[in-house]
Formats: C-alpha cells, sequence, structure tokens
C-alpha cells in the first residue's frame, strides 16, 4: 500500500485538528483563571491575578490536595504490591482458572466506576456496617489501581524471560534472595510507571469516591465538584485545573521516558 | 581440596528452610503469590458485586428507612416495567452507543496516522500528545466544555459571526463531552493495535495491487478490529455509568447513573438503587460476552 502525498498530508491534517480541538478546552480554562468574570465569560473582560492568590490561599483546597496525596499515595503502595504479586503468578505459572482471573483484574474497570462505587458503598454500609471513611476510599481506590501495575509488570515479566531468575537459583540464591537481588531490579521501571499511573488515576477519581468516602472525608476531585457550581469559587476551580495539568506533566515526562527507554534496549 | 569454610555454608535458619520448601514446591509458590490480591480481589470486589445482586432483591422499610432482608422481586419488576427506567435506559444507551461510533471515528485517523505515517520522532510526540489530556482530570475536563459550551463561552463566539449557535448544555453537549473525555482510552489501544500490523503486510497487498482503500478494508481493518473492539468497551463502559458529566453539561437531563446516585443517596433506598445499577451491568456483560471471541478482552 503506497500512501499518495495527498492523502499522507490530509491524514496529517485531520490528526492536527483532532489535537487542536483537544487542547482548546484546556486553553479556555487556562485563560478563565486570569479572568475577572466568574461566569465563564468568553473572551475575558479584563486579567487579573486574584484567583491565583486566593487559591493558593484556600484552606478547603490546599486540605483537599491533602487528603487526595494520602489517599492515592496509600492505594498505590497496596496496588503495587498486590499487582507485583499476581502479575509473578499469571506469568511464571500455568493453572486452572488462570484466564478467570486476568479477567477479574480488568473488571474494576471493565465495569463503569458507579458499579463500583454502589457496589462497595453497599458491602461497607449495608453488610459489614462499617461506617464510610477514608480507609474505604483507600480500598475501593486500590481495587481498580491493581489493573495499572498488573499491566506494567506482567508486560515486563514476558520480557525478561527466567534464565537469570534460575541462574541466581543454581548459585544458591533462596526464593527470597533471588527476588531482592535479580528480580526486583529488573522491575524497577515498571514499578515506577505502573505506580505512576496508579497514583494519578486515585487522585482524579471521582464517581467510585463520592460512593465511598465518609462525609468528612474531601478528597480534591470532591472539593472540586462541590465547589464548581458556585460563582465566586468557579475561577478558584479554573486555576486549581490549571495546576494539575502543569503538575501531571512531570510523571508523563518521567513514564514516557522509562517506556521509552525500554523500547531502545 | 579443603571442605567450604562455615560462613560461606548456607545458614540453617527457618528462612532458608521456608525458602528451600518454596522453591522446590512450585504449588506453595503460587498459592502463596496468590492469596493475598485473590483475597482483596474474592472480598472486596467479587463479594461486593455478588452482594450487589442481592440486595437488589431485598427493600427498604419506608417508615425506618431501614434495609428489611426479605426476598422480594418489586424493585426488579419496577426497574423492568417503569417507563422512566425504560426512557433513561434507552437514552443512556444512545448516548453510550453515539459516543462509542464518534470516537471510534476520531480515533481511527489519528490512530493510523501515529502508527503508520508519521516518523518516529513525530509518533513520540504525538503519543504524548494524545496522553497529556488523560492526565488533566476529568472533572477539569467536563468543566472545561461547561465554559466551552456555555451561552457566552469561546464555542458562541467563534460561530456567532456565521450565524452558528453552541447547543448549550443539554444531550448534544453530553455526546460531546463525553466523546472527548473518553477519546484518548480509543485512540491508545487502536494505535497500540495499528503498531502490531507489519509494514510488510500493506507492502505485499499494494504489491498484489491493492488500492490504498481496498488494503485498508481487507488487511488492515481485520487485524486491528480487536484493537478498535478493545476501544470501544472503554468508551462505551464509562459512557453507560456516567451520571457526573450530564450533571455538569447535560442540563436536567438523566442517565441511568443519576437515578443510581439518587436513590443511593437523596432517597436512601439502596435495595432500587441496585436493581438499577443491574442494567448496565446486564448490557456491558452481554457486550464483553458478545466481542470474547474477537480477542478484544487482551487488547485492554
Amino acid at each position: 500500500m503506497r500512501l499518495s502525498r495527498l492523502s499522507r498530508t490530509t491524514l496529517g491534517l485531520v490528526t492536527g485538528l483532532i489535537l487542536l480541538v483537544v487542547y482548546v478546552p484546556l486553553l479556555v480554562v487556562l485563560v478563565n483563571s486570569f479572568s475577572t468574570s466568574t461566569s465563564l465569560t468568553w473572551p475575558p473582560p479584563g486579567l487579573t491575578l486574584e484567583w491565583w492568590g486566593r487559591a493558593f490561599r484556600s484552606a478547603g483546597a490546599l486540605e483537599a490536595v491533602g487528603t487526595s496525596v494520602q489517599v492515592a499515595i496509600v492505594s498505590t503502595i497496596i496496588s503495587l504490591v498486590l499487582g507485583t504479586l499476581i502479575s509473578l503468578a499469571l506469568q511464571r505459572f500455568e493453572f486452572f482458572g488462570r484466564e478467570a482471573i486476568s479477567l477479574l483484574i480488568i473488571l474494576p474497570i471493565a465495569l463503569p466506576g458507579i458499579i463500583t462505587g454502589i457496589a462497595l458503598n453497599n458491602f461497607f454500609r449495608t453488610i459489614m456496617g462499617v461506617p464510610l471513611s477514608i480507609w474505604t476510599v483507600v480500598i475501593a481506590h486500590a481495587t481498580f489501581c491493581i489493573v495499572t501495575v498488573f499491566n506494567n509488570v506482567i508486560a515486563r515479566l514476558r520480557r525478561l524471560g527466567t534464565n537469570l531468575e534460575e541462574a541466581s537459583a543454581d548459585l544458591g540464591a533462596g526464593v527470597w534472595t533471588t527476588f531482592r537481588l535479580v528480580t526486583f531490579p529488573q522491575l524497577r521501571s515498571a514499578l515506577l510507571a505502573g505506580g505512576l499511573l496508579a497514583f494519578a488515576l486515585s487522585f482524579d477519581e471521582i464517581i467510585v469516591t463520592t460512593f465511598t468516602a465518609g462525609s468528612g472525608v474531601t478528597t480534591l476531585p470532591i472539593f472540586i465538584l462541590n465547589n464548581m457550581f458556585r460563582p465566586s469559587q468557579a475561577p478558584i476551580v479554573a486555576v486549581i485545573a490549571v495546576v494539575l495539568v502543569l503538575v501531571s506533566i512531570l510523571p508523563i515526562y518521567i513514564a514516557q521516558r522509562l517506556s521509552g527507554s525500554e523500547q531502545r534496549r | 581440596m579443603t571442605s567450604t569454610p562455615a560462613e560461606l555454608r548456607p545458614r540453617r535458619t527457618a528462612a532458608r528452610a521456608g525458602s528451600v520448601f518454596l522453591s522446590t514446591h512450585p504449588r506453595a509458590r503460587l498459592a502463596l503469590l496468590l492469596s493475598a490480591p485473590l483475597f482483596w480481589l474474592g472480598l472486596v470486589y467479587i463479594v461486593a458485586l455478588v452482594l450487589l445482586l442481592v440486595t437488589a432483591f431485598w427493600s427498604v422499610d419506608s417508615f425506618t428507612g431501614q434495609i428489611s432482608q426479605t426476598w422480594t422481586l418489586d424493585n426488579i419488576l419496577t426497574v423492568i416495567t417503569g417507563s422512566l427506567y425504560q426512557t433513561v435506559t434507552l437514552r443512556t444507551l444512545g448516548v453510550a452507543l453515539l459516543v462509542t461510533l464518534i470516537d471510534v471515528a476520531l480515533a481511527l485517523p489519528i490512530a493510523f496516522y501515529m502508527a503508520k505515517v508519521a516518523t518516529p520522532r513525530m509518533q513520540r510526540i504525538l503519543v504524548i500528545a494524545v496522553l497529556t489530556p488523560l492526565w488533566a482530570s476529568y472533572l477539569v475536563k467536563a468543566y472545561a466544555w461547561r465554559s466551552v459550551l456555555s451561552q457566552d463561552g469561546i464555542l458562541e463566539w467563534l460561530v456567532a459571526p456565521f450565524g452558528g449557535h453552541t447547543p448549550g448544555y443539554g444531550l448534544p453537549a453530553t455526546i460531546i463531552t463525553l466523546a472527548y473525555l473518553w477519546l484518548p482510552y480509543v485512540i491508545l489501544p487502536i494505535y497500540a493495535g495499528l503498531e502490531r500490523v507489519p509494514d510488510s503486510l500493506l507492502e505485499a497487498s499494494g504489491d498484489l495491487g491493492g488500492k490504498t482503500w481496498s488494503t485498508l478494508r481487507l488487511v488492515v481493518f481485520p487485524l486491528a478490529l480487536p484493537a478498535i473492539i478493545a476501544g470501544t468497551i472503554f468508551s462505551f463502559s464509562l459512557s453507560l455509568g456516567d451520571y457526573i458529566t450530564v450533571n455538569i453539561v447535560g442540563g436536567a437531563n438523566q442517565m441511568l447513573g443519576n437515578l443510581v446516585y439518587t436513590n443511593v443517596g437523596a432517597a436512601n433506598n439502596l435495595p432500587l438503587a441496585s436493581a438499577i445499577a443491574l442494567i448496565p451491568i446486564v448490557i456491558i456483560f452481554g457486550y464483553l460476552f458478545l466481542v470474547r471471541r474477537t480477542g478484544a478482552l487482551d487488547n485492554l
């Protein structure tokens, strides 16, 4: 198949156009965060730095960031451990029910968040009689974060093979020593990439969170949702949005570097 | 030949004994690896899902607001026969299908350009360009569309000189916003799938006289189909359960998610909410069942 110059250019233009449309809304938010209008008017009637100052002094916003970071860190750690264990099991062993388990891992993201949310809400409140708290959020987040770790680690394990581990065992290293000194160092960048994704997923999650968060627990997405429709707070939400996008560039860059360096290897 | 010095000999500790046992018993190793994750996913997820199903057959005492665990088909019947639920189900299904169609239509040219036309350098840039909005918060993006589509937003400002108008808030806005939100999730699997189609096959098709369109239709499309379906699973399933986007840009319209949400929160009727939640579960399992033979599930 030879694509003519015309069709190549057309494809390139279509791609460029779609990506442009993808970025316009984000740019609008950037501009709105400097706008003197509180009602999302375009073009902005004037520019001000007031919202940026207020956002960084807003106790509610800062507290919400803290809560989100805590939830994301704990659920990332849990999903790293569980995701690594399960990818080792599925990659290194053949056993009955293997397919079912891999379906089970993707289910929390294949089913809509509202299903996971209401199922856990029902489980905690009605069945277990546990009041919703920050820990119920962590449990819920860890459940759907396992898959991102799993995907990264299992892809790495597939490529690694078992030669080095067998050599280590032949040289007398025990199971744990082999994991610590041979397997783990080779998994490190996959774990970092998977962990970053898990962190981002948890940090941004709103639907499952609304169903599993106790009344006093305000993660950043909950804070945004509560303040989005208040005219005096809307520009502050825009500021938070811009900061989030800017902050997220760093992990994308790292994750990209990690997977890029793997492809070249 | 001297014997191995004592300090180099493996120590006979409990840990050592455990390690020896594990290395000679692969099944024990497997059990140890699987127990914690399966305990977690089984208890937290599967049990919760099954109990959701069970709760749909319970009811709420209208006086005390407590859940009474007597079996009843009332909720299921209400959901199946109630005209509100039928309308909302059809609306949600329509929105999810349209969103999926739009996303596939937009993702195909981009993914194809990324995988088969762009230079390696351009390819890397495009992957980042597609991934970056994925990291911007879901709420932020929905909020961005609220501002783009508002009566004095940028869209009205752009199209008003040509006699156009923003669709405002409503179902079209919901569809646009959802399609926007899930687009990267659809592009990425299709791009990965197209990348796996060997260039040599495209060349062979060209050498055998296949025109561009017939090559695309007869070679590229069948090979990329599992990846395309994998992409549709995301956009379809995510749209079916959404209730926040429709709150933000959908005006007064309700989707299935809204009905579930009100019944969990304000109405405090978990059994009815569970029964409503069964609708998207049934639809998605039906869809997964339909596409399982295409190999799409390995492309997720």
